[in-house]
């Protein structure tokens, strides 16, 4: 799960990372009040789950309130990288002296936490990763100790800090490693992390990602969740339970298990349609939740045609069957189905499909052609 | 011949007393597999499906010599589980459970490292070794023995993929799904030298899918093998940054695309499948050279 800027901001001062002050505005007018409030210069930033904003003119610096009201006027709404700026956030413009850069994410080759540190930070700093990666010292958490201060030190002189802001860039790292792990994220990076002309060390942004399979024991991020969603669909789909992503093409598709959909998507592309959505259903769903897939995937307007691949394992052919018969009855549905159905109680599921006169394939590649012909007439 | 588990091996369940653990401990007996003990604290002197249960995995191993388990405990205690059943000793540990935290896992990991479990998963249908066991709900109809050796990041794919190979009368030694989250026991690197050992496995397949650089490490180790691999990756079509389903499954930062995948492979000699119903064809091609 990704979330803004502003609501980083919030949740890392309650672990102790200095960060610049400011407010999220949703109109020109809010965000000229919050300047007014804040009585300096401000930046207004664009509050969008994508990075690049600086270079798309969603960052504007603000001298008064009347500028920060005009900058507002141009940053809402704006179009970046395909997501509509909905909120800005309106803080202190700070001078800075040098940027550096923080983060911490999982390493997958080490199957570590890696913490990394850089003094050439900012909006480069992707560039820097590629072309001049020893710029960037990297230290490898072991898991059962945490952040040490040893590795702290091998990290901060690593990455040649001004000697002065030693001792704020350590205290920054180990509250930024602590957040971290007690929040589940997968990602907390500071870039930058601002060195003030006054010798201060602030977090200039922020951005955190958590791991959505430990949501369940972060209550405290519901709210953020409903708001991190982009996709009304989506929305809706996460709400019951269901992995799904919307792709915008014409065959809606429902399977079991990620591969297999995965699998299914690139199979309905090579036959020449086009996916309208990723549907996982789960290891082991009941026919009520085939039937909310089958909702779901139907109220994307896109959709004319549904295509259920289903290889049963720990999901059961007579339960998606079931659902598939009640989704029929109660959905009032009015494009074509194709089911391919095999698998744990394969031939139970087959009959009850029969029963209701729907007629299962047995193989991949054949029904996705099926699929794709019906689509396409 | 086969790896990791056999005939001989003793299968403890942990979770054994909710309805997959009960439903798969059966279809697991029904397979064939030596299933000697459960685990579910609290429920120790009563049985399941014929299976005596233990309060502990040190418990149920002292009492029936079990040396690998299954873990059908939901993702709030999976990685605890996991952690129990590598301190009992056990061999191999198979975790099915999905939705693990990711730095649960991290931690997890580090640990099994100290021991000397194999830990397969998190997030995938287990393991079967051909007539002989059994461990996860991989559908026990669809294989068959003979001379090829799987290992998938996936669940059903895999066994889409058996089934076409069986259907073309091409059985197998053991099939393995590794699992699909970003931290795994046990990844394609490790498995591969089994395989290559392995006298009755002749031909490799490894399906892999978009996310992480797993399979282009394989492509590096494949080089050094004398046995031949075929390969399959998954999410050929899929946006990046959007995560498929699979914790694992997304591409990032230009990391992870099918395409780097499918160069690493093809690089190292490994004929890729375009689709799953190619691969027979691939595979009788490598058996026959």
């Amino acid at each position: 799960m990704k979330i803004h800027e502003y609501q980083a901001k919030q949740i890392l001062r309650k672990y102790g990372v200095p960060t610049t002050e400011g407010e999220v505005a949703t109109t020109p007018a809010e965000a000229r009040q919050v300047a007014a409030r804040i009585g300096k210069p401000v930046a207004v930033k664009a509050q969008v789950h994508v990075g690049g904003r600086g270079k798309a003119g969603g960052i504007k610096v603000a001298q008064t309130p009347e500028e920060a009201e005009r900058a507002a006027q141009q940053i809402l709404g704006m179009d970046i990288k395909g997501l509509t700026v909905e909120k800005v956030l309106v803080e202190e413009a700070v001078e800075i002296r040098a940027e550096y850069y923080l983060g911490v994410t999982l390493d997958r080759a080490a199957r570590k936490n890696v913490v990394m540190v850089s003094s050439v930070g900012g909006i480069d700093i992707e560039e820097v990763a590629a072309s001049t990666p020893e710029k960037i010292a990297r230290v490898h958490v072991y898991p059962g100790l945490g952040l040490t201060e040893f590795q702290i030190t091998e990290v901060c002189f690593g990455a040649g800090l001004d000697p002065g802001a030693m001792d704020a860039a350590r205290q920054f790292l180990r509250a930024l490693y602590q957040a971290y792990i007690a929040l589940d994220c997968s990602l907390a990076e500071i870039n930058p992390l601002a060195l003030l002309a006054d010798g201060r060390l602030i977090a200039a942004d922020a951005k955190i990602n958590i791991d959505d399979n430990a949501l369940f024991r972060h209550r405290e991020f519901d709210a953020l969740k409903e708001e991190s969603e982009e996709d009304p669909i989506e929305a809706e789909a996460h709400r019951r339970g269901l992995q799904y992503v919307r792709l915008g093409g014409a065959v809606g598709i429902i399977g079991n298990g990620a591969g297999l959909v995965m699998g299914t998507l690139d199979e309905v592309k090579r036959a020449g349609g086009t996916p309208a959505n990723f549907l996982d259903i789960g290891g082991g769903a009941q026919a009520e939740m085939v039937r909310n897939a089958m909702e779901v995937v139907l109220s994307d307007p896109n959709v004319k045609g549904v295509f259920f691949n289903i290889f049963g394992g720990i999901t059961r052919g007579d339960e998606v069957a079931r659902g598939i018969v009640e989704g029929l009855r109660t959905l009032n549905m009015k494009v074509p189905l194709v089911v391919r159905l095999t698998g744990t109680n394969e031939a139970e599921g087959i009959a009850i499909l029969q029963q209701n006169g729907i007629t299962a394939l047995n193989r991949m590649e054949e029904a996705a052609r099926k699929i794709v012909e019906l689509v396409a007439s | 011949m086969s790896i990791l588990i056999n005939r001989d091996t003793r299968v403890l369940v942990q979770g054994i007393t909710g309805r997959e653990g009960e439903f798969h401990t059966r279809q697991m007996i029904d397979y064939g597999t030596k299933v000697v003990a459960g685990v579910r604290p609290g429920k120790g002197g009563t049985e399941v499906a014929g299976v005596p249960v233990f309060d502990t995995v040190k418990d149920g191993v002292r009492q029936t010599g079990a040396d690998a388990s299954v873990i059908f405990v939901p993702k709030q205690g999976a990685a605890d589980a996991v952690l129990e059943a590598a301190d009992s000793g056990l061999g191999v540990v198979v975790c099915l459970t999905d939705g693990v935290p990711i730095n649960d896992m991290v931690r997890a990991v580090e640990f099994v490292k100290t021991t000397n479990t194999v830990l397969i998963g998190p997030n995938c249908p287990g393991l079967i070794t051909v007539d002989e066991c059994k461990i996860g709900f991989m559908p026990g109809n669809i294989v068959k023995r003979g001379p090829v050796g799987l290992i998938s990041r996936s669940g059903t794919l895999t066994y889409e993929i058996v089934d076409a190979l069986s259907r073309a009368g091409l059985g197998q030694t053991t099939c393995v799904g590794i699992g699909g989250d970003p931290v795994l026991g046990t990844r394609f690197v490790e498995l591969l030298p089994l395989f290559e050992q392995d006298p009755e496995t002749k031909v490799i397949v490894l399906v892999g899918e978009i996310g992480g650089t797993d399979e282009e490490d394989a492509a590096e180790y494949i080089r050094q093998m004398t046995k031949p691999v075929v390969g399959f990756i998954s999410g050929r079509t899929a946006p990046p940054g959007k995560r498929m389903g699979h914790a694992g499954a997304i591409v990032s930062g230009g990391k992870g695309t099918a395409q780097a995948k499918v160069a690493a492979l093809t690089a190292a000699g490994v004929p890729v499948a375009e689709s799953t119903h190619e691969i027979p064809g691939l595979v009788q091609r490598a058996l026959a050279s």
